[in-house]
């Protein structure tokens, strides 16, 4: 089934009826998935934004289709995670073939213990229609403006004045934060002169998605396959996966040299399809030519104006983690950003966002970085062992973990970094991971975690009331939650379900205040004086 | 088979750290002068092995392609 992008309309703005809005608190440029998601997960916060797009549609073509777990975690606090699990494609087995040989299969079993599954597949169109549609929750906080391109920007110390221009006419905008989310290209990022610079690979991969109502696996159980030196083109590797509505996402690595509008020609295209998925009828949805970088910002904060998403770091697709990674800069940036513009926290909490977030993009590339390498091999000794892994991955399972066709995108851990509290105890989890999920009576740990923080008091010895009025969550025979956080543990989980600090049962409320003010980024003589 | 060879997995988490560090150190080395660092890193990573049961099933089961 084809998709049909809705085209949404623009609608003249306040500063172009003669009006005088005022400064926003904060502006973000870009209706992507990160920017769209920004302006959601502020406005739970009580912050009112103002989006600006160029375009008038949603992602055109699938681009994204890997929603990780976490993803998915931070999406269902946002309000559109059951609908991504419902239309998503969750797949189980995955095969790996090294030309016509299948190497191995696995199969993914569902952890029943965590509401999400480790991931799902889902067109980027359909992520966006649905943070398009929970910003209409919002009308009074989010003001989301298609056809309305950011030409330009003066950056002050107390604001930054931002130029629009549409068809109707051209307009400013003050704002006292501006979220630059306009993606892998940002002009922002361009006309701010900042070093974007990292390792370009060579390769082009062709990426096709295609319409097919009969399955190519063998039962109606959808999966993923993975080639490296596919039997059907020259190039050295190709996958194979499901999306909703019968759509299949095909990816071909293209031979190096190779003539990218030449190969994306249907006739080119077809045969090399009908060698993947035989007789069965088919349609082309979506052909396009890519090339892949991975590169990051040296900082992602310069004062008010703070990169989010594709706009501060970029990698290549192996591993899903494009737009994974910026769904985790929202989760981290926006409570710290609420926090500020409330006056709860100094501005110097943002410097978080910045070392936290840069820590997780270092980890995404190098991720990233590591699968293409594995599939670009770039001597003929890289080869020859690329090939020796495969080889042994046979039948032997330690060559089996060396096979790198993408590690998929997990959360990074926090710990060490100034929000946490060191560790003082050798059990339960450790500050800075994020909290896993667990079943509950009637529903799920997760979604009673998040937004503000939480006291999380496991175990009869835990049980305390918690200073300054933070929220106490308390379980007491509860395996379901001991089993991962151990038994009379107390914790401090911040607003984006991260442990700030990990106590013993006992711990009195000094220590506890303690870990609350340098979570917020008060330094801990401040709280002392 | 043979009981001597452990092909259970022993680097987790660390096998993508090793495979990078292997490939750097191949990096702007011509053909011969990787075979040459293969050659060196297998004399001594079996003097680290060290028993020689366990280095007579690697053999063979390297030998077997
Ligand atoms: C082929 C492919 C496959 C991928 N697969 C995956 C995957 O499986 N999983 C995954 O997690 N990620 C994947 N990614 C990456 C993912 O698509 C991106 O990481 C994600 O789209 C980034 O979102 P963003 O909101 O930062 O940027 P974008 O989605 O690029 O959005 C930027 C927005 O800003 C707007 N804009 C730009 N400039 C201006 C301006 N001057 N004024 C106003 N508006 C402006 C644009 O119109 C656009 O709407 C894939 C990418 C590609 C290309």
């Amino acid at each position: 089934m084809h998709y049909q992008n809705r085209e949404y309309s623009f609608e003249t703005p306040p500063e172009l009826k003669g009006e005088t809005p005022g400064k926003y608190p904060v502006a973000i440029v870009g209706a992507g998935p990160i920017g769209m998601a920004m302006a959601i997960d502020l406005a739970l916060q009580g912050i009112r934004t103002v989006i600006l797009d160029d375009n008038n549609v949603v992602s055109v073509g699938s681009r994204a289709i890997c929603w990780a777990k976490r993803t998915l975690e931070i999406f269902d606090r946002l309000g559109i995670g059951d609908k991504m699990l419902e239309k998503g494609v969750t797949w189980k087995v995955g095969r790996l073939f090294n030309g016509q040989q299948e190497v191995y299969n696995f199969d993914l079993l569902p952890d029943d213990a965590h509401k999400m599954p480790a991931f799902v597949n889902l067109q980027q169109y359909y992520v966006e229609e649905y943070l398009v549609d929970r910003i209409a929750d919002f009308p009074d906080l989010i003001d989301l403006r298609w056809l309305s391109k950011v030409a330009g920007e003066d950056i002050a110390d107390d604001e930054i004045t931002l130029h629009v221009e549409t068809a109707e006419g051209n307009y400013d905008l003050a704002a006292d934060y501006v979220l630059a989310c306009d993606g892998c290209n940002s002009q922002i990022r361009q006309r701010m002169g900042l070093n974007f610079d990292g390792q370009t690979f060579e390769e082009h991969f062709l990426i096709t998605d295609v319409d097919m109502p009969e399955a190519p696996f063998e039962s109606d159980e959808p999966e993923r396959w993975f080639w490296f030196k596919p039997p059907f083109h020259t190039g050295q590797s190709a996958l194979l996966h499901k999306q909703p509505d019968n759509i299949y996402r095909i990816d071909l690595q293209l031979e190096q040299g190779a003539d990218p509008a030449e190969e994306a020609k249907p006739e080119r295209v077809i045969p090399r399809l009908k060698q993947i998925v035989g007789d069965r009828a088919f349609e082309i949805d979506w052909v396009s030519v890519y090339s892949f970088t991975c590169a990051m910002l040296d900082k992602f904060v310069h004062g008010r104006m703070i990169f989010v998403g594709d706009s501060a770091h970029v990698v290549s697709p192996f591993g899903a983690r494009g737009g994974n990674g910026g769904i985790q800069d929202v989760d981290n940036l926006g409570w710290k950003l609420a926090a500020v513009l409330k006056g709860e926290a100094a501005p110097e909490l943002l410097e978080s966002y910045d070392e936290e977030r840069r820590h997780g993009a270092r980890e995404n590339i190098m991720n990233s970085s590591r699968a293409t390498n594995f599939m670009t091999p770039k001597s003929k000794m890289e080869a020859v062992f690329r090939d020796a892994v495969l080889n042994l991955a046979n039948d032997l399972p330690f060559a089996r973990r060396l096979v790198n066709s993408g590690r998929l995108s997990v959360p990074c851990a926090l710990e060490g970094f100034a929000l946490q509290s060191p560790r003082n105890t050798t059990r339960g989890l450790a500050p800075g991971t994020p909290c896993p999920d667990a079943p509950l009576e009637n529903g799920w740990l997760l979604n009673k975690l998040g937004g503000e923080f939480m006291l999380l008091t496991v175990g009869r010895r835990a049980k305390m009331t918690a200073p300054g009025g933070v929220k106490v969550l308390h379980f007491e025979d509860h395996p379901g939650v001991t089993a991962h956080y151990g038994d009379d543990m107390i914790y401090l989980i911040r607003p984006d379900q991260h442990i700030a600090a990990a106590f013993e049962a006992g711990t009195g409320a000094e220590s506890l205040k303690f870990a609350l003010a340098r979570a917020i980024g008060k330094s801990t003589l401040e709280t002392t004086s | 088979m043979n009981n001597t060879l452990n092909t259970d997995d022993r680097l987790h988490p660390h096998g993508d750290d090793f495979y990078e560090l292997l490939m750097t150190a191949h990096e702007g080395l011509d053909f011969d002068q990787s075979a040459a660092l293969n050659a060196r890193l297998v004399l001594l990573l079996a003097n680290e092995v060290g028993d020689f049961d366990t280095l007579a099933a690697a053999i063979k089961r390297a030998s077997k392609s």
